[in-house]
């Protein structure tokens, strides 16, 4: 066993390197996404509110998988464009995880007793300041929670992608299991690894919500 | 909770009933093949035909057994196998000396050999000798993929894997890899039916092999000498031979 996993190490490494890579890029951009729908469906906007309900409801209201074959296979044929199934990856789930995130961040900031833009707001500060020196440090903390909810999902979301040929870490064990036939041991192995990875992302985010709340 | 308790006891003897149904009726044998493999197996009017199909279908009546049919992605058959998921498997599989430490086959039932097959558009790929840097889509498991593995250090060519035979081809077709390995008769057949071909093969056939009815080394071997037999009978009565002509 522990021989088998030493020579998959090389193999699973490349794997996890890409489901990091997808993951972290998709997650930067799905908080940008996130963030500005977030505060668009606070906001007064009804043509882009109308906008962010229709993105909401069409990412929230199909698979995953569907979004990946849908942009990888389907659009790159129709119009005739090619993009890398990684950057597919990052994409669909960069759309995915936003479309969640801005509900995340409504709900989050909508907790903040009204009374905090209030005072900010009497006190003379402008909307944007208010919201980016009060609000949203106060919201942020309550959110934490569920920004790494999402951030898990969105890693074990990678997974997905192998269906358009990513070579993250899922796929990384089917390629092995191709030639060794050894699912048992293997698909135990992977499971560890992804299970370390998420141990870790969720102590990072552990260590700072605990230094948030001093 | 005294609810809960009478609602689980009537869900454990349901189960432990369909469990016990099994075995006291004839062997059912659980046999699976590919999803899409195109004129081995695939979907026409919501029932499985081709090659495979029936000459699996064609032997089972030689030999007086009965089976039910399990498409699957190709590279879940031989785990399904190994765990004992599936009693055998008939799925354009190739017989290769790696698959014999965990298979046991039967005759060969079929000539088959790899061909690299580029997009049609493609006028820059035109031998083995232009395999260099480029990037291949194989299909996860396939001996296709196999060729791609060790032919990669040597050529210095990117691999990307899918689960089944049409997201290789599109891939290749959609311009996003350059090349891909398949069983020559599954291109041949895909470009015969095509108006507009959108792939072509490139070169002669890279390799020779033969597609073998495979179940768990050293189990099932019963199933495996009724294969045998039932094959030789089909062969002999020309029926072989027609269910090929359905799909020339």
């Amino acid at each position: 066993m522990l021989e088998l996993f030493l020579k998959s190490l090389p193999a699973f490494g490349k794997g996890i390197l890409i489901t990091l890579e997808i993951t972290i890029f998709a997650l930067i951009f799905a908080t940008v996404i996130g963030l500005v729908v977030g505060l668009i469906n606070i906001g007064k906007n009804k043509i882009f509110k109308a906008i962010a309900k229709i993105y909401i409801d069409l990412v929230r209201g199909t698979p995953l998988i569907v979004q990946a074959f849908f942009l990888y296979f389907g659009m790159t044929g129709a119009l005739k464009f090619q993009i890398r199934p990684e950057v597919a990856g990052i994409i669909v789930i960069s759309l995915n995880a936003g479309a969640y995130m801005a509900e995340i961040f409504r709900g989050g900031i909508q907790s903040i007793d009204v009374g905090q833009m209030e005072a900010a707001r009497s006190l003379g500060l402008p909307y944007s300041k208010a919201m980016i020196k009060v609000i949203l440090p106060q919201a942020f903390k309550n959110m934490i929670p569920s920004i790494l909810n999402q951030f898990i999902i969105s890693l074990k979301d990678t997974s997905i992608l192998t269906v358009i040929g990513v070579a993250e870490l899922t796929q990384s064990g089917q390629v092995i299991i191709g030639r060794t036939y050894k699912s048992f041991e293997i698909w135990t192995m992977v499971g560890i690894l992804y299970f370390i990875l998420i141990y870790l992302l969720s102590t990072v985010f552990r260590k700072i919500e605990v230094k948030l709340n001093v | 909770m005294k609810k809960l308790s009478i609602i689980l006891a009537f869900l454990l003897i349901f189960v432990a009933c369909s469990s016990k149904k099994e075995t006291s009726e004839k062997k059912v044998y659980k046999i699976g093949t590919d999803v899409i493999f195109a004129p081995f197996e695939f979907e026409k009017d919501g029932k499985y035909v081709g090659i495979d199909i029936e000459i699996l279908d064609a032997i089972a009546k030689a030999e007086g057994f009965e089976y039910t049919l399990s498409p699957m992605n190709f590279n879940g058959l031989i785990p399904a196998i190994s765990s004992d998921q599936l009693d055998g498997a008939i799925a354009g599989m190739t017989i290769t000396d790696e698959r014999k430490e965990v298979l046991d086959f039967s005759e060969g039932y079929y000539e088959s050999g790899i061909s690299a097959v580029v997009s049609a558009k493609n006028d820059k790929i035109n031998s083995a000798d232009d395999f260099k840097g480029k990037t291949f889509a194989v299909k996860k498991g396939t001996t296709g993929s196999l060729y791609a593995e060790d032919k990669q250090k040597e050529l210095g060519s990117q691999i990307r894997y899918f689960d089944d035979s049409p997201s290789m081809f599109q891939e290749v077709a959609n311009g996003n890899a350059d090349i891909t390995f398949e069983d020559y008769p599954v291109i041949a057949y895909k470009l015969s039916l095509e108006k507009e071909p959108t792939l072509k093969i490139v070169g002669d056939k890279l390799s020779t092999a033969h597609f073998g009815f495979a179940v768990k080394k050293g189990q099932n071997q019963e199933l495996l000498e009724k294969f045998n037999s039932g094959l030789k009978k089909i062969k002999e009565s020309g029926e072989y031979d027609k269910i090929l002509n359905n799909y020339k």
